[in-house]
């Protein structure tokens, strides 16, 4: 049977996740489809039908997809699963907040965060923060799986899957969008930079976040923080690096003033190279860190920078 | 309106945990146990609607083994009304809590629910969202904050790109996020007063529920260990490393 990716989209294009969702369910059998949802999603449908493995899209048109309310999403999604195995969404938080609605509609439990596909029917995951990894067993026929992007490589290559519209199940009638305030950022997205450099309580203020952002733009990085500086109103939420913020695991990880709990250590310890500034050198931090510089923030940060900045 | 929270026992969120030498979990005897974090916010936010006349009663449910009492008692104490323990030794998934919790919420009406967003052990994040589910109720993940008015709740999110408000109509479901609230410590005096208030104990059958779990554990592992690395002396010598040896800038 076939597997039936759900993807977020922003009307023009589908997340970059989406190709990571892909790659797992690509694992979890061989006919992969994915369901566009929105309304004027024409656009995002031939994105997701320009991912390399990807069978058929389904393009649903619907007034009330057009703000990714789960109480619309979710039935249109049910009357489509008996057609499919697996049921996969990108653990981020439009999948986290549609696909147990999902699961509970059809009766099924859920996976989450699985980080690997060990067979169609068994996946890893991590329960307590990423202290344990679990090896589950779903016993449910139609099996709902949220997916840890950074854990599977995006696929690569393009495809020219079919797009077959479908139509809407209409508006539940429960919720409505109001709006948005999303936080600006011309810097790369923190799950997918190459480069994160993360801010914790150390900064001390929103004001002298400045500086990680100098940085951030020299090295091309994203921003990201702990939640202690989240708290602090130092930056906006979704810069919240960790547990139950986000998962990065990008080339390189510069933690500045950020102490390591292991909440903070769940959403970077899986970077490839992790640099810790502290000027605490027994901070938890140095115990996962590659490198790390015992000292102030201040002086190293604007020396780091220039240092960069001059190659 | 009645408001029903839902508390979990988990392992306190300072413990280091062990994964057990046989693989099939994690090592929970004589360690501490508390109410999940999240839960804590939601107790907290139930309270101070209560405080505005937005709620006339706070119900505290949970469901586990019978040390599960300690965890409502630490909500009572926190000033939530009553207790309604569903008390059972099985293991619980998220799937079967939400259906004990929707037999809860046939039997006690409220016009509120709340919930952690995500329980620290687990880590699913999916309770609130299949409550909502198997209710046909609205649901408000991931709150940062709550206001209500005329039978709709606002509700602004915490999400990927920063903050999203939405409308949602009453009865709902509300999972929180860290933001939404500080929950308070209980005073000495509501310690002991949280003795008295009354806790009613259920049993799965009784609620007409199956709570068999449908995703079997095969095994319990660590994760891979990192190797601590070295530390550099000066910046000029991590833009080397980073360069050179590292290749990552
Ligand atoms: C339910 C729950 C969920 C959580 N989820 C998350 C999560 O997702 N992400 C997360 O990050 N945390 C999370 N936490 C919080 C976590 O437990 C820590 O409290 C938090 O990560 C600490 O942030 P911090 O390292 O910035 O602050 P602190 O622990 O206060 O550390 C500050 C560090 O800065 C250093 N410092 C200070 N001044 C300087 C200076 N001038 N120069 C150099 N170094 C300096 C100090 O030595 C210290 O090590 C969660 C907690 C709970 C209970």
């Amino acid at each position: 049977m076939a597997i039936l990716v759900v993807a977020a989209h922003d009307g023009k294009t589908v997340r970059a996740n989406v190709a990571n969702a892909v790659a797992a369910a690509s694992q979890m059998g061989s006919d992969v489809h994915v369901l566009v949802a929105g309304s004027n999603a024409g656009d995002a449908a031939k994105s997701a039908a320009a991912i390399q493995g990807v069978a058929k899209v389904l393009q649903a048109e619907d007034a009330a997809y057009g703000n990714w309310l789960a109480e619309d999403i979710a039935p249109l999604v049910v009357k489509l699963a008996p057609n499919y195995s697996h049921i996969v969404m990108a653990a981020d938080s439009v999948g986290k907040n549609i696909a147990p609605r999902v699961a509970a509609l059809l009766d099924v439990a859920q996976v989450s965060e699985a980080i690997q596909v060990v067979s169609p029917d068994t996946f890893v995951r991590p329960i307590y923060a990423g202290n344990a990894m679990a090896t589950v067993q779903s016993s449910d026929k139609i099996k709902v799986v949220t997916i840890r992007p950074t854990n599977f490589k995006a696929v690569v290559g393009s495809g020219s899957a079919a797009i077959e519209q479908i139509g809407g199940t209409g508006g539940s009638g429960l919720s409505s969008f109001v709006g948005a305030e999303l936080s600006k950022s011309e810097r790369p997205e923190l799950t997918s930079a190459k480069i994160v450099i993360s801010g914790g309580r150390g900064l001390a203020s929103g004001e002298n976040f400045k500086m990680l952002e100098k940085l951030a733009d020299v090295m091309g990085a994203g921003l990201g923080a702990s939640r202690a500086a989240v708290d602090a109103g130092y930056v906006p939420n979704d810069y919240q690096v960790g547990q139950t913020g986000k998962v990065v695991a990008p080339d390189l990880y510069i933690a500045i003033g950020i102490s390591g709990a292991i909440q903070h250590l769940a959403g970077m310890k899986d970077s490839k190279t992790i640099v810790a500034i502290n000027k605490d050198e027994e901070a938890p931090i140095f115990q996962v860190a590659d490198y790390g510089i015992v000292g102030d923030l201040f002086q190293i940060v604007p020396e780091l920078t220039a240092a960069v900045e001059k190659k | 309106m009645k408001v029903l929270v839902a508390v979990k026992r988990v392992i306190d969120y300072n413990v280091k945990i062990r994964v057990k030498a046989d693989n099939t979990g994690v090592e929970t005897a004589n360690v501490k146990m508390s109410m999940n974090p999240f839960d804590e916010i939601a107790v907290e936010e139930a309270l101070r609607m209560k405080e505005k006349g937005l709620a006339t009663e706070v119900i505290a449910f949970s469901a586990g083994p019978v040390q599960c009492q300690e965890t409502i008692r630490t909500a009572l104490a926190m000033g939530a009304d009553r207790g309604v323990l569903v008390q059972t030794d099985a293991e619980l998934q998220p799937l079967a809590v939400a259906k004990l919790l929707k037999a809860v919420v046939d039997k006690e009406q409220p016009g509120l629910v709340i919930v952690g967003k995500q329980a620290i052990d687990d880590d699913s994040n999916q309770t609130g969202q299949m409550l909502a589910a198997l209710l046909g109720w609205s649901q408000g993940t991931f709150a940062n904050k709550l206001n209500f008015a005329d039978g709709w709740a606002e509700v602004k999110r915490e999400v990927d790109g920063g903050l999203e408000n939405i409308k949602i109509k009453l009865p709902a479901v509300i999972t929180t996020d860290l933001r939404l609230c500080e929950p308070r410590y209980a005073s000495l005096p509501n310690i002991m007063k949280a003795k008295k208030k009354p806790i009613e104990v259920l049993a799965p059958d009784a609620l007409g529920v199956d709570v068999a779990p449908r995703i079997k554990t095969l095994k319990v592992e660590e994760p891979p260990k990192r190797k601590a690395g070295i530390k550099v002396k000066t910046v000029a010598e991590l833009v080397d490393k980073l360069r050179n040896e590292a290749g990552v800038i």
